[in-house]
């Protein structure tokens, strides 16, 4: 009995020691993987990455996804008919060209030849045209998990075709001229009637979907028939889920990530000595949102006044060490020609000014409000720390109240019950996207915007089809959002990339993407 | 040979406390900075003469900020060890006194509860109720029920059964009477220490919820929160974490001590 | 079998209250699957035909009878961010987290049990104080900071493991064990200080006892007294604190799971909250609750057996 008992605690002694020695074996195993690697880096083609990431995907199904962590992942598996490059420029991706009539009703696009999707089977019209139903809702049933845009209202048919030149393709026919729907045609090419998207995608992107294990990874491969020869030179990209930034911080720190992304200004700092650090812009319209319903910001003095005592500077200086853009409009310098910079300088930090504005408009000794901030963006909630800070100096007390991501969603954004708000707004590429939620009967309109030249304007914007006049229009719309401080516009956040020292071709998109098919090892 | 050890215990104790509450105390009336003031040019600033204990990543000076943090934390494990204590010792006196179908049926309550994942109930409170940290004592307070109860019950079992409640009865005394005026006194050894353990673990599960951004909202600085920014620093700015951690320690290490030395004071 | 039934009926009562609790709990938060699922520029009509397909539209209790009664065949659902059963979710979740726990509660005994016997055998020693102090501290410092200096010793400096690895258990299980030896430390260094005070105390009262006396005048070594009768003795009373100690370690591998970063119940949870995935929190509170009673049930039950004098009350 007592032998036994004292066997037990023996037992236990050494399962601990296994244990610690299993440990310290399983590090010089990963010791040797490394130098595998290393040897593999001849040549510019092979290796494998691992890309940190803090979001687990919300859908594998390119169709149901909608959170941009996601689809920064999916697309280098999926492709569409027209992908955007690093420049914005929407080049034929699935498909071999485009064509947009004259009048913006209808676009057509010829498929190229010989794309295979990632089960071996070639792209055919009917994919074509069955994932183009499905993401616009066309289909004859449809799932309610598919998110169609509310844009693709305008689409009356998709039809297969043959184009002059004998190529088969697809026909796009609109019941109402738009000539910025083509970067809409990025959504995902999938094959006809699979039902295992969600569990196993297929695509026809330079990667393949490998595996998928909830809040670890997931891994793809190399897509040996990609049509772009020599692309992509990875062999293998695993995007490893981190519990959050700081947890992910850590694993830096270790040099178990190769590439993370969105890193604050200080954790970019500490990591400098192991790490290139890339900057490229985040491509978001991150400012204080108003809710114009919502005394006292349904006074334009009011909203002025807090133009003029937030500086904008220092929000820079203090959350990402000076790096970022600042941005005076709802959009941001990816939109190239439409993006109006001159706006960024309209209203300069003058703190007298903010306190005689708050004069005139009643408020002598200030007010109180409330900035709701989504917990989980620390640049979010430190950008509201600064501004709170700012405010006091002309009497204006605000507090700052964080929520959970999802409870913004429906308590903010579709339930507009907020006084104000700190987020960074995304877009589509197309410059329509980013300033309708400015239209007053704008489903989106979480800000209650209401401006009947602003709307009439928009219209005219949306439907021309002349381009000169389009960049023109849009000039004018931001004009009007910055003239009557629709909100205060901070900036567009600088993106600080850890790419390890051994890789090349980290590129950034003007959009929310992680390209690995441009990635290489030194 | 115990006492003597007791008595140091209640001594050291009694220091770490004594500061921590001086600190918490000026706090209220004087700190070096304004807490909240940042300052671009004075970003993690490591330890000197004008910032005792450096600066943070906003420039915002330390020691002003654990002074200011301290007294929420204090605030918050305070309050919540009041919540929990009352209504638990209350529910566990009742119970444990009685006994039978009310006994059962509430302490299976205090069974779920205690078998319930805190960061849930925390997230319900946060979401009903909004941020801040009232939120954070309501859902602490309310965890901290069941343990509250079952020691207080447990007590009650075994005292109930002693000659001095079995006469008071026989005297013509009162149930409340009886609970309130001749047991609870004698739980007051069990119940001081576990105020402290309570005390001690708000304190902790105060900064486990801030590290979940559950916590106490920001720009207002807890210990806990202070710990949770300072972990990305701990290369470059490692004294971001030295002060609000070191008032941690100093805290719940005064407590304990003073709970282990209390018996000598008595 | 009279106490048996009622046991289980009471395990019953307190698991429906818990899922109540969590419904109702989702109930009142903002947010659900479908927003969470559709995002930001849903319109109406699309939440509502996706609740409609959930079942979200219909009745509260409609909605909890429905729960219950799939809940009771075993049947969580599906998770609407994962799409995939509930129940092989939980079966990969649930290794991670009862290791990390199995883990932290082996080495909190493993470490407080000599400490223990140390400390008692020369009360107020310079050993008993220091140890004592020791261990003080340690449970002074929050279990997730403890996590991050663990991390940041023994994975960046000393380079004994990788930070944010994980191995699955099916792919090699040394391994896999060997990433829960760091996180299952910091759950259990807090934990050490209480339960070495816990023996040390039930020590020195034993020792206190006649048949201690007995034994040392009948020529029998400290040692051999200490091993032989004290020990056991002492540790009947330790059995009842073990309910306590399980729950703790389940309870801080929640947090200890995010610091570094294993796929646990824990990091399931908090996932599943923020996505508002009912299905998952659900199943995976009930699975906690269970664990924490039904151990809870078997210490009862143990401390039966071995200590008779319970048996009255």
């Amino acid at each position: 009995m007592k032998r036994r008992k004292r066997l037990f605690f023996l037992g236990l002694l050494l399962s601990c020691m296994i244990a610690l020695c299993a440990c310290s074996g399983s590090t010089e195993n990963e010791g040797n993987e490394q130098k595998e690697a290393e040897n593999g880096e001849a040549s510019k083609n092979g290796g494998s990455v691992i890309v940190g990431i803090t979001n687990d995907l919300d859908s594998l199904d390119p169709h149901k996804a909608v959170a941009a962590g996601t689809k920064e992942v999916l697309f280098n598996i999926f492709e569409g008919l027209v992908k955007p490059d690093k420049d914005g420029k929407l080049v034929p991706a699935v498909a071999s060209d485009y064509k947009i009539s004259e009048d913006g009703m209808t676009y057509t696009f010829p498929l190229r030849e010989g794309v295979k999707f990632h089960n071996g089977a070639l792209v055919t019209v009917d994919d074509v045209i069955y994932s183009l139903k499905r993401a616009t809702g066309l289909l004859e049933t449809s799932d309610p998990e598919v998110r169609v845009e509310s844009v693709f209202s305008c689409v009356e048919s998709i039809e297969a075709i043959t184009t002059e030149d004998g190529k088969q393709g697809v026909e796009v026919k609109l019941n109402q001229p738009n000539i910025e729907l083509l970067s809409y045609f990025t959504i995902s090419i999938i094959p006809k009637d699979y039902t295992e998207q969600a569990t196993k995608p297929v695509g026809t992107g330079p990667f393949r979907f490998v595996s998928y294990s909830p809040m670890v990874s997931i891994v793809m491969e190399k897509n040996p028939d990609y049509y772009v020869a020599g692309v992509p030179y990875l062999d293998e990209v695993t995007f490893k889920i981190s519990a959050n930034t700081d947890a992910a911080f850590m694993e830096l720190r270790a040099g178990t990530i190769d590439i993370f992304q969105q890193l604050t200004y200080e954790q970019s700092n500490q990591l400098k000595d192991l790490y290139n650090i890339e900057i490229g812009n985040m491509n978001l319209v991150q400012g204080l949102f108003l809710n114009h319903k919502a005394a006292p910001f349904d006074n334009l003095k009011v909203r002025q006044a807090l133009c003029y005592a937030i500086d904008r500077q220092m929000i820079l200086d203090i959350v990402a060490g000076g790096s970022g853009t600042i941005i005076g409009s709802n959009m941001f310098p990816g939109f190239g020609k439409y993006y109006d910079e001159t706006l960024a300088s309209y209203y300069t930090y003058d703190t007298e000014k903010a306190k005689q504005l708050l004069n005139e408009a009643g408020y002598p000794n200030g007010f109180h409000f409330t900035i709701t901030v989504p917990s989980n963006y620390q640049a979010h909630v430190d950008t509201a720390q600064v501004i709170v800070e700012q405010l006091k100096k002309v009497g204006i007390t605000a507090e700052i109240k964080l929520v959970e991501w999802a409870s913004w969603i429906s308590d903010v954004y579709q339930g507009r019950n907020y006084e104000a708000t700190i987020v960074g707004l995304d877009s589509n590429l197309s410059p329509s996207d980013i300033v309708k939620r400015y239209v007053s009967t704008a489903r989106n309109n979480f800000l209650n915007y209401s401006n009947e030249q602003f709307d009439d304007l928009y219209q005219e914007a949306a439907a021309s089809v002349n381009d000169e006049e389009k960049v023109e229009l849009y000039h004018q719309l931001q004009r009007i959002l910055t003239e009557d401080v629709a909100s205060v516009y901070i900036q567009d956040p600088a993106n600080l990339v850890a790419v390890n020292k051994k890789l090349a071709g980290y590129q950034f998109y003007p959009v929310y993407v992680q390209d690995m098919s441009t990635v290489y090892y030194k | 040979m115990g006492k003597q050890k007791n008595r140091l215990n209640f001594i050291v104790g009694i220091s770490l406390v004594s500061f921590a509450l001086l600190l918490v105390i000026v706090g209220i009336f004087y700190t070096p900075y304004d807490p909240n003031e940042m300052n671009v040019l004075a970003k993690n600033q490591a330890p000197s003469l004008s910032h005792l204990f450096g600066t943070d990543y906003m420039g915002r000076d330390i020691l002003s900020r654990v002074m200011e943090g301290a007294f929420t934390t204090f605030f918050v494990g305070i309050a919540t060890v009041i919540i929990g204590a009352t209504i638990g010792s209350i529910l566990g006196a009742v119970t444990g006194y009685f006994g039978g179908i009310v006994d059962e049926i509430l302490m299976r309550i205090n069974d779920a509860v205690a078998s319930f994942p805190s960061i849930l109930l925390a997230l319900v409170f946060v979401s009903i109720l909004g941020t801040g940290k009232y939120n954070v004592i309501l859902a602490l307070g309310i965890l901290f029920i069941p343990s509250f109860a079952r020691v207080i019950r447990s007590e009650f079992i075994i005292q109930k059964e002693m000659d001095y409640v079995k006469s008071a009865s026989l005297l013509g005394a009162s149930h409340i009477r009886i609970i309130f005026l001749h047991i609870f006194p004698n739980t007051k050894a069990i119940l001081r220490s576990a105020i402290t353990i309570g005390f001690n673990n708000a304190v902790l599960a105060e900064a486990g919820m801030s590290y979940l951004s559950l916590g106490v909202q920001p720009p207002d600085a807890s210990l806990g929160r202070m710990l949770s920014e300072s972990q990305t620093y701990l290369f470059g700015a490692p004294w971001m974490a030295l002060a609000p951690g070191l008032m941690i320690v100093i805290t719940v290490l005064g407590f304990s001590l003073l709970n282990e030395g209390g018996a000598w004071h008595e | 079998m009279k106490f048996y039934i009622k046991k289980l009926i009471t395990l019953i009562i307190t698991l429906l209250f818990v899922s109540f609790i969590t419904f109702f709990a989702f109930q009142v938060i903002p947010g659900d699957s479908a927003v969470a699922k559709l995002g930001m520029d849903a319109t109406e009509e699309q939440l509502f035909e996706l609740r409609e397909s959930m079942g979200l539209n219909d009745p509260m209790f409609v909605r909890y009878g429905r729960f219950l009664k799939n809940a009771i065949t075993g049947d969580f659902g599906t998770s609407t961010q994962y799409n995939v059963s509930v129940g092989s979710l939980i079966s990969e979740r649930l290794p991670v987290t009862a290791w990390l726990a199995a883990l932290s509660v082996l080495f909190m005994v493993v470490i407080s049990l000599p400490l223990g016997l140390l400390c008692a055998r020369k009360e107020n020693g310079f050993l008993d104080r220091f140890l004592t102090f020791l261990s003080q501290t340690f449970m002074a410092v929050p279990p997730f900071f403890l996590g991050i200096i663990i991390t940041l010793i023994f994975g960046i400096v000393l380079k004994w493991f990788i930070p944010g690895k994980f191995i699955p258990i099916s792919q090699d299980f040394g391994g896999f064990l060997s990433y829960m030896v760091f996180p299952a430390f910091a759950v259990s260094i807090p934990k050490v200080a209480m339960l070495t005070k816990f023996l040390k105390t039930s020590l020195l009262r034993e020792l206190s006892f006649d048949y201690v006396r007995t034994a040392r005048s009948k020529g029998l070594k400290k040692k051999q007294i200490m091993t032989k009768h004290v020990l056991k003795n002492a540790l009947i009373p330790v059995i009842t604190f073990f309910g306590m100690l399980i729950a703790d370690a389940l309870a801080g591998s929640i947090v200890v799971e995010q610091v570094f970063n294993l796929p646990g119940m824990g990091r399931m949870l908090v996932t599943a909250i923020a996505n508002r995935d009912f299905s998952v929190v659900s199943a995976a509170v009930l699975y906690i609750a269970g664990i924490v009673i039904i151990i809870n049930f078997i210490v009862d039950m143990t401390y039966q057996k071995v200590d008779p004098r319970v048996r009255i009350s």
